[in-house]
């Protein structure tokens, strides 16, 4: 396609002006609308737009990307004379995105991506599908801008106070994480003995046959353990903090269902892959039915089955009141996340040569040291992703937790569901930043570890 | 080892509870109410100072009022009580009570009397509606209206009439998304005497009334079903005025400085109080006997409206009522009981609802969706 493209021709001005000025008009029209003049605006905005296109047409020496930082740079100066700071954040980011439609459009840039022999419209349409995929992504992310922006917001509200929008310090603050994270706990203590824990664990590591030695290791071990002692220390011990109880409680529930959701599930996914065993589909309809049966009906369901198991267990072996919660929660969300684990894992299994596990027993290996030395490491990327969708539902689910669970094991997302319902504090929004840069942090250290392992394997022989 | 000391430990339990009766009690309760800022109080005058002088009690607090009702009927048909004293407002306890998931109780018996030897059910007086029902706080429905919206040259809205003016006051209201009190309130502002108000409301005709009164502001309305709702409208601007729980408001003025005031007139009294559930078991009822015996007396009750401005329940607390914990402000002038707040209180009809609610409600809901 390379070989089709050609240097492109500069469009003429009538093509430009015009094209500039809608964009311009929308602008316009949003600003007018904040001084209630939105027509006016719009006009405003459409000359503005025709008159920057022709002068951006006329300075030629000037490479591109300084046209449209100038045009960005004027922008956000007539901004902040018009309206302060705010004024200022506004005027850039109208001003960067004129200026850079401005050159796009007016070096016709817009024709590079294509064909030479494409037409007017296809050209056009090109460009339209790009600017869709464009806002299908905008939409998708932008939402959670306000959240993030609005969760140091200084007041009790969900309100961008005039303060927050002039970008004043006043405006702000981190009250709302102090409460999320207020109520007891020993995050100190947890960081010493984590990394104590950690750096021995580290050391003895060392001693075993096969392994890497060196004390970046050692350090590694002690990090891990840092921060895995500052979670479990500022968790010990808190009880009745409005967001710490939930969130140990989350960090108790979801680790449990994960694990047992990923081992059940992985095997069922071997077991239903081999072709001899009968009713394979019935099966398989029946493991994924939580998927697909309306959760409100399974959390009713689960509701009444698991009453009478907790009551059973309490009556007659005697088990603590709140333990039995937690294992009825756990229980329920295990076999929410069993669908995703099975799902992926069969996917993974459709690529793995059963002749392999032949090789490993002709070898002389029990099927147990197959699985675990032969199938295991292949469909292990199936597996981490599955675990991750269980850990994920366990995590976000809010229904079943409220029908099984009692107040002793409120979760995260029932906190917040009642927290929205009850009392609109941006605590919760501070609580959604926390989990999404986790999430975040979590996904990409999983991605980055995947990565490495493959590069590792491709490398090392055999 | 642990498990040994556990199985001695139950074992000990049940001899000993087979025995003795009242004077064992289980550690550790779980409490139900509405979260935010109400539940805060509870936590405050009630809760904290009954630790400190039972130790051994831990308690765990359940934001559930809201669906108290339909989870109690679960946790009964499932025989697994899982709540130990549910906050409610007093139709879900007259309710309850005739569904038999509330204990009735013996208020005298039960609760303490007042300082000078008064009995508990004189000190509550009117206010227990219901054998089950255990008075904590008197609260109103009221509207509440930015100071810095209203139109130049007109006086602040102190007329419930107000909310019906579109013209002196235009703007969005925010009510509650059902026809309790939004219907009184439209036939008072229709010219309907106060004292006649339920009379109408009990025809056809009465109805229809109200929700044309109604469809004059219905374009100006958002509705809320959470109390936290209309606070938020209010301090984003998007509304006018509108009605919620004075508590909410009073945190909304005082504790978060909005520039909001509060409108009393036609203000609605409503109850809340605590239920305790039926079939609890003697220890945890023996427990939340002690406690409820401890958290209605007349001080408690008095200190709870140190954290939130509704009024206590028992004539008792009245003159105990001090400055608020914090910004340490007279809470007196702050209650729905006050006298100049209560110069025109609008008073609500249990009975009338009770027999009503499920036909003016299916009319309510069609009406909203025309």
């Amino acid at each position: 396609m390379s070989n089709l493209t050609v240097d492109v021709k500069r469009p003429p001005l009538s093509f430009t002006m015009p094209v500039v000025a809608v964009l311009g008009a929308c602008f316009g029209f949003v600003t007018g609308n904040i001084f209630g003049q939105a027509w006016l605006g719009f006009v405003i905005g459409a000359v503005i737009g025709a008159g920057l296109a022709g002068i951006l047409a006329q300075i030629v020496q000037v490479r591109l990307w300084q046209k449209v930082w100038g045009t960005c740079a004027v922008f956000a100066l007539a901004g902040l004379i018009a309206g302060g700071i705010g004024g200022l954040v506004g005027g850039a980011v109208m001003g960067l995105s004129m200026g850079w439609f401005a050159t796009w459009i007016g070096s016709g840039q817009y024709r590079a991506g294509v064909p030479i022999y494409y037409t007017a419209g296809q050209t056009l349409w090109h460009n339209v599908f790009l600017f869709i995929c464009a806002f299908v992504f905008f939409f998708l992310v932008a939402p959670l801008f306000p959240v993030i922006w609005l969760s140091f917001n200084a007041e009790n509200f969900f309100t961008f106070t005039p303060e927050m929008l002039a970008f004043q310090a006043e405006g702000y603050s981190l009250k709302h994480y102090r409460e999320f994270f207020s109520g007891g706990g020993h995050p100190v203590q947890g960081i010493l003995y984590g990394a104590v824990i950690g750096a021995v664990l580290g050391a003895l590591v060392q001693l075993l046959p096969n392994v890497q030695r060196g004390l970046a290791r050692v350090v590694v071990f002690a990090v891990v353990g840092a921060l895995i002692g500052v979670v479990v220390g500022k968790m010990w011990g808190v009880s009745g903090a409005e967001w710490m109880t939930p969130l140990k409680n989350s960090l108790i529930i979801a680790p449990f269902a994960t694990l047992i959701s990923v081992s059940l599930g992985t095997l069922a996914a071997i077991g239903l892959s081999q072709t001899h065993v009968p009713g394979r589909q019935a099966i398989m309809a029946v493991l994924i039915s939580p998927m697909i049966v309306p959760l409100i009906i399974s959390a009713t369901g689960m509701f009444f089955f698991y009453a009478p198991l907790g009551n059973w267990l309490e009556a007659n072996l005697g088990l603590n009141q709140t333990f039995v919660g937690y294992v009825k929660v756990i229980l329920a969300h295990a076999a929410l996340g069993v669908p995703f684990v099975i799902i992926t894992v069969t996917a993974t299994l459709v690529g793995f040569d059963p002749s392999l596990t032949r090789a490993a027993a002709n070898m002389g290996a029990n099927p147990v040291t197959t699985f675990f030395r032969v199938q295991m490491p292949l469909i292990l990327p199936g597996v981490i992703s599955g675990g991750l969708f269980a850990f994920i539902t366990s995590f976000d689910e809010v229904v079943v937790v409220l029908f099984v669970g009692s107040a002793q094991q409120q979760t995260l997302p029932w906190q917040m569901f009642t927290g929205l319902r009850e009392q609109i504090s941006p605590t919760i929004l501070a609580a959604a930043t926390i989990l999404v840069t986790i999430s975040i942090c979590l996904l990409t250290t999983v991605e980055v570890l995947r990565r490495r392992s493959e590069k590792l394997r491709g490398m090392s022989p055999g | 080892m642990k498990l040994l000391t556990t199985f001695t430990a139950t074992t000990a339990l049940c001899a000993a509870g087979s025995m003795a009766g009242a004077q064992d009690m289980v550690d550790d309760m779980t409490l139900v109410s509405w979260g935010g800022a109400y539940q805060n109080s509870q936590i405050e005058a009630y809760a904290k100072p009954y630790m400190e002088m039972n130790p051994e009690v831990s308690i765990t607090w359940d934001e559930s009022s809201n669906e108290a009702v339909a989870k109690l009927r679960a946790m009964n048909e499932a025989g697994n009580i899982t709540w130990d004293l549910v906050d409610v407002v007093a139709a879900d306890a007259l309710r309850l009570c005739d569904e038999g998931l509330a204990m009735e109780v013996d208020h005298d018996e039960l609760l303490a009397p007042a300082p000078d030897g008064t009995d508990a059910s004189d000190d509550f007086g009117d206010l227990i509606v219901s054998d089950c029902f255990i008075p904590q706080i008197v609260y109103s429905i009221t509207f509440g209206y930015r100071s810095d919206m209203v139109p130049e040259g007109v006086d602040a809205p102190d007329d419930i009439c107000d909310v019906f003016d579109l013209e002196t006051y235009p703007g969005k209201r925010s009510l509650e998304t059902r026809p309790i009190n939004n219907m009184e309130w439209a036939l008072i502002c229709d010219g309907v005497p106060k004292d006649e108000v339920y009379d109408v409301l009990a025809t056809e005709e009465g109805q229809d009334q109200a929700l044309a009164k109604l469809d004059t502001i219905k374009d100006d309305v958002i509705w809320w079903s959470a109390g936290a709702d209309t606070p938020q409208l209010l301090a984003d601007g998007e509304v006018f005025m509108g009605s919620t729980y004075n508590g909410r408001l009073f945190s909304a003025i005082e504790e978060q400085d909005q520039p909001i005031e509060m409108m009393w007139d036609a203000q609605v009294f409503d109850l809340d109080g605590w239920i305790i559930p039926t079939g609890l078991s003697d220890e945890r009822l023996a427990r939340v006997q002690d406690f409820v015996r401890f958290a209605t007396d007349t001080q408690r009750l008095a200190d709870q409206a140190a954290y939130i401005s509704y009024g206590p329940a028992r004539e008792s607390s009245a003159p105990l009522v001090g400055e608020h914990a914090e910004l340490g402000i007279e809470m007196a002038p702050h209650m729905p009981t006050a006298p100049e707040n209560s110069e025109n209180v609008f008073v609500f009809n249990y009975g009338f609802w009770a027999d009503y609610r499920d036909d003016i409600d299916a009319k309510f809901q069609s009406w909203l969706a025309q």
